[in-house]
């Protein structure tokens, strides 16, 4: 049943898994075993290592999410396989 | 909206729910008006509590139903924004919405770890999980896995997994709803749990997910506006900019300077809600050492994917697209609390920093008595709870004048909910947050009771005691065990069991430990066998449970009896929290589920065909209901 189509489709949307979960590492874990260099960077206040776990990261998380919507869903219409409108 | 076709209901959706937003803006300020000519606050603890109850009844009234998919996933018709509300409003619980400044304000930078682990979780929803089951088309997550996974018994583990994290979860959540409605009605506790529980039953006893969903969409415009009013004003007065999310900056640069003058550090060490609760703000790893605090935040965003009460959500969007968009509405929504939280931490302790420690034992505001009073004692002045001017002289001795930093504790719970009172605003305020508080513990309580109630009636009656029950039993039976597990753990939150907020965080690593592997790669991994899910499933959950009751009883099952233990994890850290003991259970989830997987023969081509289609967004759902 899986045409060839279908394995060009699918190995896109694994690539596109692998970036969105990498920037996701990133903002998780990843600059945050950096906050004591990052807080002596102060702006409006907000030492940055604090800023980017109360604040940063999450907006990063929200627009990932909607980006990632996107990009899969422009990736469905290109191979086909996406819902009829 | 009973018997018309959902069509013209969802597309007036904005209209609706911008009269009600306004509606509830006038009945504020109705309130407001009323306090200003005298009406006294008990009268106007019951306005809110009562108005906004009778409000969720009416819509879970109106949205009674009779079919099978409108009652298990809102006739699949809930447009992604709209499913994102009624997202954050299930997800953000009582615990979230009272404790999670406080957590901030208590713990400092530590606490962050909530804040990254509870939203970034739901990009692993987004790309990981959602969208698949979506198109697969289940009704619940044990529906996912029996397909998937061989039948009845990955069914019967699911449903294990699914009831020991949703559960305790839902106790806790009645457990909140008494407490505020008996702070503000003013009833005993046990009565207030039964109140509570009323205006949880009419929302979902009727209507099943779509009354919840159009509840929680309701319930989430409280609970947002109510976060938000008292902060906001607070920062106006503070720094005349009426934007928290920016302006605290300058409160933690405050904070930092009294910090100083108070000759605060980060070694405090004490544990939430202890006395001497004052450490450094922003140092991190003052609480949970490094490993702890990245376990954490893995422990909770896996968890978030693995929710089930969650994850049953995007069931309800008109399309695998929209299933993916509302994961990020979702995302949104739950983040306008989350990046305010922090604020709300920060103006609170400069309050206290400012105005309360330095003052005269004798001089101490109100508000510490209110809080500190009998029956609540969430406000502790030199070790004993602070309920009147004498009890407070006589547990900080004669000799003591002036309070110190070391004095005063403030319990978690109490920071959110005291806040008006600690800024001087109008007691319609205080009325405000505490229908916020209720709003978010009900809705939460809603979803998670759907969640319990369905996998009883759907997966273990239909599919697996009369599979050929006809639709109206079925959704009797659906009804009668809402309601019985309704009481049942309302009468667990009625006893007071202790713990109860260390079983929510448990619940996290259980849900993560129990159902993350075989969902991932039951979706991603085409090799992934039945026999290798189960031992999977099994293992991960296992070790997840041994560790978490041995951590915290012991083998006898008592607390503080010496038996005991803990694990350490490759050399990181010597002690592993049992809030993170999904760090044992995940890793060996997935490497059963991999090693046996690779020992079994593969599944058939028809069952990687049907992955194959469940991958696919294009087609209709997988799992198809029987002609009703």
């Amino acid at each position: 049943m899986a045409s060839s189509n279908d394995e060009a489709w699918w190995s896109k949307t694994k690539g596109l898994m692998i970036t969105t979960l990498i920037i996701w590492f990133i903002f998780s874990f990843g600059i945050h075993f950096f906050v004591d260099s990052l807080n002596k960077i102060v702006i409006l206040g907000f030492p940055l290592g604090f800023y980017m776990a109360a604040q940063g990261s999450l907006i990063v998380f929200v627009i990932l999410i909607f980006w990632f919507a996107g990009r899969q869903d422009s990736i469905d219409r290109e191979f086909g396989v996406a819902e009829e409108d | 909206m009973a018997t018309q076709s959902g069509g013209d209901f969802t597309s007036n959706l904005g209209k609706i729910y911008g009269i009600y937003t306004g509606g509830f803006a006038a009945f504020v300020i109705l309130l407001a008006i009323l306090e200003q000519v005298g009406v006294s606050n008990r009268v106007i603890g019951y306005l809110f509590v009562f108005f906004t109850l009778a409000v969720y009844a009416g819509i879970g009234i109106l949205s009674r139903t009779m079919q099978v998919s409108e009652y298990y996933v809102a006739g699949r018709k809930v447009p992604a924004i709209y499913n994102g509300m009624a997202t954050g409003a299930d997800w953000m619980s009582g615990a979230s919405f009272v404790g999670l400044a406080g957590t901030f304000y208590v713990l400092g930078y530590d606490g962050l770890a909530f804040a990254l682990g509870w939203t970034g979780g739901y990009v692993l929803v987004a790309v990981l999980v959602a969208p698949y089951l979506r198109k697969f088309g289940a009704y619940t997550v044990p529906d996912f896995l029996a397909a998937r996974f061989g039948g009845n018994f990955a069914r019967l583990l699911g449903i294990i997994v699914l009831f020991c994290c949703s559960f305790t979860y839902v106790v806790a959540q009645i457990y909140a709803t008494g407490i505020i409605t008996s702070r503000f009605i003013g009833i005993s506790f046990e009565y207030s749990v039964f109140l509570g529980l009323l205006g949880i039953l009419v929302c979902s006893l009727l209507g099943g997910m779509r009354a919840v969903t159009w509840t929680q969409v309701a319930q989430y415009i409280v609970l947002i506006v109510a976060y938000l009013i008292p902060v906001v004003i607070l920062s106006a007065q503070k720094y005349g900019v009426p934007i928290p999310q920016l302006m605290y900056g300058q409160a933690l640069q405050d904070i930092a300077a009294l910090e100083q003058a108070n000759n605060i550090t980060g070694a405090a060490g004490e544990s939430l809600g202890a006395v001497g609760q004052f450490k450094t703000h922003i140092q991190p790893h003052t609480t949970y050492d490094q490993f702890n605090f990245f376990a954490l935040i893995l422990c909770l965003m896996i968890g978030t994917a693995s929710l089930p009460h969650v994850l049953m959500r995007y069931f309800t969007t008109p399309s695998v697209r929209d299933a993916r968009k509302s994961v990020g509405w979702s995302m949104l929504f739950i983040f306008i609390l989350y990046f305010t939280a922090p604020a709300y931490a920060a103006f609170a302790k400069l309050e206290v920093l400012q105005n309360v420690i330095g003052t005269a034992i004798t001089d101490l505001p109100r508000w510490v008595y209110i809080w500190g009073a009998e029956g609540l004692e969430l406000v502790k002045i030199c070790g004993k709870a602070a309920s009147s001017p004498e009890a407070v002289a006589a547990a900080c001795g004669a000799g003591k004048e002036i309070l110190a930093a070391g004095d005063i504790a403030i319990n978690t719970d109490a920071v959110v909910l005291a806040t008006p009172e600690i800024a001087g605003l109008p007691y319609v305020i205080a009325g405000l947050v505490a229908a916020g508080g209720l709003a978010a513990a009900l809705s939460t309580a809603d979803g998670l009771l759907l969640a319990i109630a369905n996998a009883l009636s759907h997966d273990i009656y239909y599919k697996m005691v009369d599979p050929n029950a006809p639709t109206s039993r079925r959704l009797i039976v659906a009804r009668v065990l809402l309601l019985l597990v309704a009481l049942v753990a309302a009468y667990v939150a009625s006893t007071k069991p202790a713990d109860i907020l260390s079983m929510v965080a448990w619940a996290f690593s259980l849900a993560a430990a129990g159902n993350f592997p075989a969902l991932v790669l039951g979706i991603w991994w085409k090799r992934c066998t039945s026999a290798g899910a189960v031992a999977g499933i099994i293992a991960g959950f296992g070790v997840t449970l041994i560790y978490l009751i041995g951590n915290v009883y012991g083998f006898d099952l008592v607390k503080g009896t010496g038996d005991e233990f803990s694990w350490g994890f490759l050399g990181l850290t010597d002690k592993v929290l049992s809030i993170n003991a999904g760090m044992f259970g995940i890793p060996v989830g997935f490497i059963v589920m991999i090693v046996v997987s690779l020992l079994t023969p593969a599944p058939s081509q028809e069952m990687q065909d049907m992955i194959d289609e469940i991958r696919r967004p294009r087609g209709g759902t997988v799992m198809q209901e029987k002609a009703a």
